[in-house]
């Protein structure tokens, strides 16, 4: 029970907000492949998966960058967990907005 | 006893891969609500078996969505030639009838999509539940949040898997 008694709560809203950012840029990410053509052609870093292999590493390195970035800055401090947390939840719930269909198909040119 | 190599990793990425993480899920999802400062008794042990089920939970994930956006979802969308049987192609098969074309444009464009969100959720959790170790008892809100993003990531996965099973009776990948 020793070892991790000097935790502050930033690495875990780190963590959090970061996998929040990761979600909304995925959904962002479909809605504008959808909403233009030109980053639909973009996105398709491998034809046999087309657009959708670039849609999810975008969103990836978005996720790993902005981990790296928070967790950096925040290791070492306590933060207002609950707004971090809830923010978080907001974009994680716009990135499984943005990636359901009724939705993003709202954007079809 | 025949098995095409594409129906074989279908199977992999949605029965195998699939049924082991909804297998990892309930044991994890147990044992994060045992974790209560009411119930300390054994609590070293719990959270070393979390912290292996959790990252096992990881890998299983990060597997299933890269054998299946990289590997199956290729043989799903090819575009078939002139002529072709299009049962052997299931993105084209879907949309010729008005009657399947929903499989598709509904079922298969949101698996696609949000199946991706699963791992990056349970990275994140795995990483909290690694780097708080027991603390997390005594931290309720983190606790909390832990929970409620593996949940969420539970309920993406979820989505995923209920769609590829009903994709896979619509429109086998043979």
């Amino acid at each position: 029970m020793q070892q991790n008694n000097d935790l502050t709560n930033g690495p875990a809203a780190a963590a959090f907000l970061a996998a929040g950012i990761g979600s909304l840029a995925l959904g962002l990410f479909v809605i504008l492949a959808e909403a233009m053509t030109s980053v639909k052609n973009a996105l398709n870093f491998y034809n046999p998966v087309g657009p959708l292999s670039g849609k999810t590493t975008v969103a990836i390195v978005i996720w790993i960058l902005s981990w790296i970035i928070l967790h950096s800055s925040w290791k070492n401090k306590q933060v207002s967990f609950a707004g971090v947390f809830t923010a978080s939840l907001i974009l994680i719930f716009l990135g499984l907005l943005g990636t359901f269909p009724p939705f993003f198909t709202l954007f079809g040119g | 006893m025949v098995i095409s190599d594409k129906e074989l990793w279908t199977v992999i990425h949605g029965m195998l891969l699939g049924a082991l993480f909804f297998l990892a899920f309930s044991g994890i999802w147990v044992t994060l609500f045992s974790l209560h400062p009411e119930r300390m008794a054994g609590i070293e042990q719990r959270v070393s078996r979390l912290k292996a089920a959790i990252w096992a939970t990881v890998g299983i994930l990060w597997l299933t969505i890269i054998t299946g956006t990289y590997i199956v979802y290729p043989w799903y969308r090819a575009k078939p030639p002139e002529g072709a049987d299009l049962t052997q192609f299931p993105r084209s098969y879907l949309l010729a009838s008005p009657d399947r074309a929903g499989w598709h444009t509904f079922g298969m464009e949101w698996k696609e999509h949000v199946a991706w969100l699963a791992p990056i959720l349970i990275t994140a959790v795995a990483y909290v539940i690694s780097r708080y170790g027991v603390t997390l008892v005594k931290e309720e809100k983190i606790r909390k949040a832990v929970i409620l993003v593996f949940t969420i990531a539970f309920i993406a996965a979820l989505a995923a898997v209920v769609f590829g099973a009903f994709l896979n009776k619509a429109a086998p990948i043979k």
